[in-house]
């Protein structure tokens, strides 16, 4: 385990707040300019930052994360990179954040797992998340990892029956990230109506903080969902917002949900 | 005979790498698909329509004329392009409906390169009344005009992908990321023997009924199993087809073809067994066309079955064993093989299968006479008309234009 980001979730929950787990795309729309995005995200408030390094083949993305990979992917990102350029100067302007890397799995075993692990602990990573790794493939990198001090993230999805969220759940580290909706990642108007049910099933089972993500974008939703959950993750709104409107929005979009995630 | 593993695995290939939202779904695929094989009256409804109504099996054709021509082993032909919708895809596509109908599926949908699976899709949802939705990389829709047409005509809706390089690779991407969105009500029916596991076992067996027929036909025609069998490989499934029930008979090479574009230098190809390398796409470890960053090339071919930079991951395994081998033909190669074909045999083949035809001559005269090497024929050429015709048509044969 990292421990950063068991703290951090402590930290918030200590202040009376859900924790903002706030996403962006590394190289979108370029790696340095990437960086300004990650900070903003942090001064707006976010309390854990997730990095997305870009893949060719996005399964589990909607329209505007897809677009931002494409972007990064133009602009010469790759995970190589985002190790060296992008998560060192992150941590050095936000060295109370800890970072996650969320990208897909063959990113990984291109560059080999432990090889990733150890060279995203010495940048300071603290944890990962590979929404294409489904448990039954996760043995061998996950072992990887936590030899390296990284913790790697577990999905919990809308359709994983009750016995096999709580089997995910027990085993997990650093959080559960509780998929919301069954979709790609991408604003939703409205959130399932049994989202709550599910959540306190899998807090129930859990070691760890839950948070849930995919479709949340406002902070009626997070006002709604910190009562069942540790957090939330936002993502494709940042980066629609950073995209569009540059740094300042983002920064200005997590301190609107983050108000909604005050108990 | 199987390579298979308890895992869905085959060797180091294979395996499950989608998002959790899928898990729960290929598990009761995995489920459906192992009490539906249980259960004779499945096996027998198969075996029914594919009699019925694709008009199995299929002819083992001697191909007189290009044997004599190429001067080596007898060539004879597994006529996949009999099939009805005019190619190999139709036995799964059936077989899957059936499952995906005994599963209690209100919908279907599929991803389709040349465009002869989602006609084979389209047609058995006619056919069992199910409605059916295709991914197609837009360069698709425009290149196999006809094959969009028809999936129309059955009363399915095409979705053109814009995405990427909008070929097959995008398609599927986009027909994974729809499934995941509406996998409750919907089966997704995958027509390459790739994607994760079930699917490359649940194709596999539904192709094999190519192989298992010709070890009856090649028996009954000359007396033996032939020495060679050889393949056209774009992700596998008509490959795996053919080949899978002869993986226990060493006497008979297994040998399949690859789309070499452009050239193997060019880095324009769909040459994914032969150059790629380990990694995971769609759902499956296999290999795969990639850079060092782990980001997936873009294939190139001239026919869209074969444009593809992956592959399934049986075949992976039995090439890496050293169990099958593996060729390439440039698109130069599989555009002269087409009309070789048409003009000594009177058949148009697939541009897919051109490719098998033009690495056929030469393992033909490999073999040597007395030898037996059957080419399977996986479909046929109208599809492809438009792309070939606009590259101009040789003079005829034997009479002045």
């Amino acid at each position: 385990m990292s421990g950063e980001i068991a703290k951090t979730f402590a930290r918030a929950k200590a202040r009376g707040e859900g924790a903002l787990v706030a996403y962006a795309m590394a190289g979108d729309p370029d790696l340095p300019r990437s960086v300004d995005v990650f900070t903003a995200l942090v001064e707006g408030g976010a309390d854990i930052v997730e990095i997305g390094v870009a893949f060719s083949d996005p399964i589990a993305d909607g329209p505007v994360i897809q677009g931002a990979s494409e972007r990064a992917l133009k602009a010469g990102s790759t995970l190589k990179r985002v190790l060296d350029e992008v998560v060192p100067e992150v941590h050095k302007r936000c060295p109370e954040t800890p970072l996650v890397i969320m990208t897909y799995v063959n990113v990984v075993m291109a560059m080999g797992e432990e090889r990733f692990a150890k060279l995203a602990r010495e940048r300071g990573v603290s944890g990962a998340i590979l929404p294409d790794l489904p448990p039954e493939e996760s043995a061998g990198l996950r072992a990887s990892f936590d030899a390296a001090g990284v913790d790697l993230v577990p999905l919990c999805a809308p359709t994983t029956p009750p016995a096999r969220a709580q089997a995910i759940a027990k085993d997990a580290r650093g959080f559960v990230y509780c998929v919301s909706v069954a979709g790609v990642t991408g604003m939703r108007a409205e959130l399932p109506p049994d989202l709550s049910q599910r959540l306190d099933l899998v807090r129930k089972a859990s070691p760890v903080p839950v948070v849930a993500g995919f479709g949340i974008s406002t902070e009626e939703q997070a006002r709604t969902l910190v009562a069942h959950a540790d957090g939330v993750v936002v993502g494709s709104a940042l980066v629609r917002a950073a995209h569009a409107d540059g740094p300042g929005a983002a920064k200005a979009l997590c301190a609107s949900i983050k108000r909604g995630l005050k108990r | 005979m199987t390579t298979e593993t308890p895992v869905g695995r085959f060797g180091r290939y294979g395996g499950r790498y989608v998002p959790e939202t899928l898990v729960p779904a290929l598990m009761e695929l995995e489920e459906a698909y192992a009490k539906a094989s249980a259960d004779p009256s499945f096996g027998e409804e198969v075996t029914r329509v594919l009699k019925e109504f694709v008009g199995r099996p299929t002819t083992l054709t001697p191909a007189r004329r290009l044997t004599e021509s190429w001067g080596g082993a007898e060539v004879w032909l597994k006529r996949e392009d009999l099939a009805h919708t005019g190619a190999h895809k139709i036995n799964n596509t059936v077989g899957q409906v059936l499952l995906a109908k005994r599963m209690g599926k209100k919908r279907i949908i599929a991803e389709t390169g040349a465009g002869q699976h989602g006609v084979a899709t389209a047609t058995a949802c006619a056919l069992f009344g199910l409605p059916c939705e295709v991914y197609m990389g837009a360069l698709d829709v425009e290149r196999q005009s006809l094959n969009v047409f028809r999936m129309r005509a059955l009363g399915a809706v095409v979705r053109p992908v814009e995405s990427g390089s909008r070929t097959l690779k995008d398609a599927m991407n986009e027909a994974m990321r729809t499934w995941v969105s509406q996998v409750s009500d919907t089966h997704y029916v995958i027509g390459s023997a790739a994607g994760p596991h079930p699917y490359p076992t649940i194709v596999r067996d539904f192709q094999a009924v190519i192989g298992k027929e010709l070890r009856t036909q090649a028996q009954a025609a000359f007396g033996k199993l032939p020495d060679a069998i050889i393949a056209c490989v774009g992700g596998g499934s008509n490959a795996i087809g053919v080949l899978h029930p002869f993986i226990g008979d060493k006497g008979v090479r297994l040998v399949g073809v690859e789309a070499g574009g452009h050239g193997l230098d060019s880095g324009q190809h769909g040459a994914s067994l032969t150059l790629g390398t380990e990694g995971v796409l769609h759902g499956s470890r296999s290999l795969v066309l990639q850079d060092a960053d782990g980001q997936i090339q873009e294939a190139h071919s001239i026919s869209a079955g074969l444009d593809y930079p992956g592959v399934g991951p049986e075949l992976a395994h039995l090439v890496k064993t050293g169990r099958m081998e593996v060729r390439t033909a440039t698109d130069d190669e599989a555009l002269a093989a087409f009309y070789e074909v048409a003009r000594t045999e009177g058949i148009l083949p697939a541009l897919e299968t051109s490719h098998a035809f033009a690495r056929g001559r030469d393992l033909a005269r490999e073999l040597g006479r007395g030898k037996y090497l059957v080419i399977n024929l996986s479909g046929r050429g109208d599809k492809d008309v438009a792309t070939i015709s606009a590259r101009g048509v040789p003079p005829p044969v034997g009479v002045k234009a």
